[in-house]
C-alpha cells in the first residue's frame, strides 16, 4: 500500500463509443493535501471523478483509493469504501423532498445506528462547520446555489469521510460565495485532515487553495505540480490556459475550411 | 447512391436493435428493483408515503372518470336494452362491462396519465439534478430507497383504483338508469349480483388489473430512471411513459381478454 498517495490512478483509459474521454492518464493524489483536476470544459475532469468514486470503470487501467482497486471491488465493497468518501455535486445533489436538516442526517440515519439526539447534534455541528446552523429547517428550494452547495458540503463530511471530491464546486457563484467555499475546502481540509480533490476551471481561485495542480486537456495529463510550478511552466498551451488567452495553441476558430472560399463559393 | 439506398434498412436495423436494448435494459432494470423488494419491509414508511401520492393523489380523476363512464353505460345500454325490453338488465351490463374491461383498461389508462408520468418525471429529475448519483456516493442504493418503494406503491395501489372505478361506476349507471330512466331498483341490483360470477368476471377482473399495473408502474419508473438526464430528455420520457403505457396496456388486454373470456 502507498502510504503516501491516497488515490493513484494508472494509465487509466476511458472510451464512449469512438469518443476518448481519458488517455492513458496517470495521476496521484497526495494524502492530506487539497489537489485540484483542471482543464477546459467537456475534457473528463469530472469523470476522472467518477471513476475514483467508482461510478463508472475505466476501460483500462488501475485505480486504486487507500490501497484498495476500485475498479476489482465487489459492489458491497465498493459501497464500503464509498462510505469513507464524501461527493460535493456541482448542483449541490440536495434531496428536494428532505429539509436541511434531513438532507445532513440522510447518510447517517443510512449507515448509523445512532440515536435521534445524537444524530441532531451531529448535523447541528456539521452545518456549524458551513456556517448554515440557522438554515437546518429551510427546504433546498429556498436556499441560494451557494447556501445549497455549502449544505451539501455539510452532507458529504456528515460521516466523517477519510476524503472529499469537489465537482466545480465555484462555478456560477457569485465572488462572496466563491470565497466562503474556497475557505470552507481549504479549511475543511486542515482541520479535518482530510484529502481532497477539486475539479475545476477557475484557475485563479482553486491556485490560491491548491497543494497540487492537474491540467488534462483532451484526455491527456499536460502538465502538473505545484502552483508556483505550473505558474513557471514553459508550455504554450498551459500558459494560454492559465492565463484566459482566447487564442494560442489552443484555436479560437472551430476547424473549418478556408474563410475566403466558404464565402466565394456562396457567391456562387 | 449507395448510402441512399442502404439508408432505411439501416435506419430499420438502428431502431430495432435500439428497442431490444431498451427492452433489455428494461429486464435488468425490473431485475433489481425485484431484488431490492425484501429490503422494503423495514422501511414500509417510504411505501406509504408512495401509496399516498400515486394511489391516493389519483382518487379524484378516478372517481370522477368512474361515475361519467357508468352514468353513460346507464344512458347507451339503456338505449339499446328498452328496444328487447330487457331494460332490467342494465345492472348486469353495466357491472360486467365495468369489471370485465373498462375498469383495469381505463384505470391503467389514467393511472398512466396522472401518477405514471409524475412518477417519470419525478425520478428523471432525481437524475437530472444529480440526486440519484449523489445517492449512489453517499453508499445508498437507489433502487432501494427511490425506485422499488414507487414500484411496490404502485403496485398495490392500481388494482384498489381499478375496484374503485367499477364500483363508482355501477353507481353512476344505477343513478342513471334507475334515477333518471326508471329502470326498477331491485331488477337492477339483482340481474347484477345473479349474472356477475366472483371467479369468472371478478377474479379476471382484478387480475387484469395486477397486470395492467405491473406494465404501468415498471414504465413509469424504468422511463424515469433510464431519461436522458436533460430537461429534453425527461419530457420526451414522459410522453413515452403514457404512450408506451397506452399500447402495452390495450394490446396485453386483447390478449388477456381472449385468454379469459376467448372460449365462451
Amino acid at each position: 500500500m502507498d502510504s503516501e498517495n491516497l488515490v493513484s490512478m494508472q494509465d487509466v483509459s476511458l472510451k464512449f463509443g469512438d469518443r476518448v474521454i481519458l488517455d492513458s492518464i496517470n495521476i496521484e493524489i497526495p494524502r492530506g493535501k487539497v489537489t485540484t483536476i483542471m482543464g477546459p470544459s467537456g475534457t473528463g475532469k469530472t469523470t476522472a471523478l467518477r471513476l475514483i468514486g467508482g461510478q463508472i470503470r475505466p476501460q483500462a487501467g488501475t485505480i486504486m483509493v487507500d490501497g484498495l482497486s476500485v475498479t476489482k471491488l465487489k459492489r458491497k465493497e465498493l459501497y464500503e469504501l464509498r462510505k469513507r468518501m464524501g461527493m460535493m455535486f456541482q448542483s449541490g445533489a440536495l434531496f428536494t423532498d428532505l429539509s436541511v436538516f434531513e438532507n445532513v442526517a440522510f447518510p447517517l440515519r443510512e449507515h448509523t445506528e445512532l440515536s435521534e439526539s445524537m444524530i441532531r447534534d451531529i448535523v447541528v455541528m456539521k452545518l456549524h462547520a458551513v456556517g448554515l446552523r440557522g438554515a437546518r429547517d429551510l427546504l433546498p428550494s429556498e436556499l441560494s446555489g451557494g447556501m445549497a452547495r455549502r449544505v451539501a458540503l455539510a452532507r458529504a463530511i456528515a460521516l466523517d469521510p477519510m476524503m472529499i471530491l469537489y465537482d466545480e464546486p465555484f462555478t456560477g457563484q457569485d465572488p462572496i460565495t466563491v470565497g466562503v467555499i474556497m475557505e470552507l475546502i481549504r479549511k475543511l481540509n486542515d482541520s479535518l485532515g482530510l484529502t481532497s480533490i477539486v475539479v475545476s476551471h477557475d484557475v485563479a481561485e482553486v491556485s490560491k487553495i491548491s497543494d497540487k495542480l492537474y491540467i488534462i486537456s483532451n484526455g491527456k495529463v499536460i502538465e502538473s505540480g505545484s502552483p508556483t510550478e505550473l505558474q513557471e511552466s514553459s508550455s504554450e498551451w498551459v500558459q494560454q490556459f492559465l492565463h484566459g488567452r482566447p487564442d494560442g495553441p489552443a484555436k479560437f476558430h472551430y476547424p473549418a475550411n478556408d474563410y475566403a472560399e466558404d464565402l466565394i463559393s456562396h457567391a456562387k | 447512391m449507395q448510402n441512399k439506398l442502404t439508408s432505411p434498412i439501416q435506419s430499420v436495423g438502428r431502431k430495432t436493435i435500439g428497442s431490444i436494448q431498451r427492452l433489455g435494459r428494461g429486464g435488468l432494470f425490473l431485475f433489481s428493483t425485484l431484488v431490492a423488494f425484501p429490503g422494503l419491509i423495514k422501511e414500509f414508511s417510504l411505501v406509504l408515503k408512495q401509496i399516498y401520492s400515486v394511489g391516493v393523489l389519483s382518487m379524484q380523476i378516478i372517481i370522477v372518470s368512474g361515475l361519467t363512464v357508468g352514468m353513460v353505460l346507464g344512458l347507451q345500454g339503456y338505449n339499446t336494452l328498452v328496444d328487447f325490453g330487457a331494460e332490467e338488465s342494465l345492472g348486469q351490463m353495466v357491472a360486467l362491462s365495468l369489471v370485465r374491461e373498462m375498469g383495469p383498461v381505463l384505470t391503467a389508462l389514467l393511472f398512466a396519465g396522472r401518477a405514471g408520468s409524475a412518477l417519470t418525471a419525478e425520478i428523471g429529475l432525481m437524475k437530472v439534478t444529480e440526486q440519484l448519483p449523489a445517492m449512489q456516493m453517499m453508499a445508498v442504493d437507489p433502487y432501494k430507497k427511490v425506485i422499488a418503494p414507487r414500484f411496490v406503491a404502485g403496485l398495490i395501489a392500481m388494482p384498489l383504483l381499478a375496484a374503485m372505478f367499477s364500483a363508482v361506476g355501477i353507481i353512476g349507471g344505477y343513478i342513471v338508469g334507475v334515477g333518471l330512466l326508471g329502470v326498477d331498483g331491485g331488477a337492477f341490483w339483482s340481474q347484477m349480483t345473479s349474472k356477475v360470477d366472483l371467479y369468472d368476471d371478478i377474479l379476471n377482473g382484478v387480475i387484469k388489473s395486477i397486470v395492467f399495473g405491473w406494465v404501468a408502474v415498471w414504465i413509469a419508473v424504468y422511463e424515469g430512471y433510464d431519461a436522458v438526464p436533460t430537461t429534453e430528455g425527461v419530457s420526451r420520457a414522459t410522453t413515452r411513459t403514457v404512450v408506451n403505457t397506452a399500447f402495452a396496456v390495450l394490446g396485453l388486454d386483447f390478449i388477456l381478454t381472449a385468454l379469459m373470456f376467448g372460449g365462451v
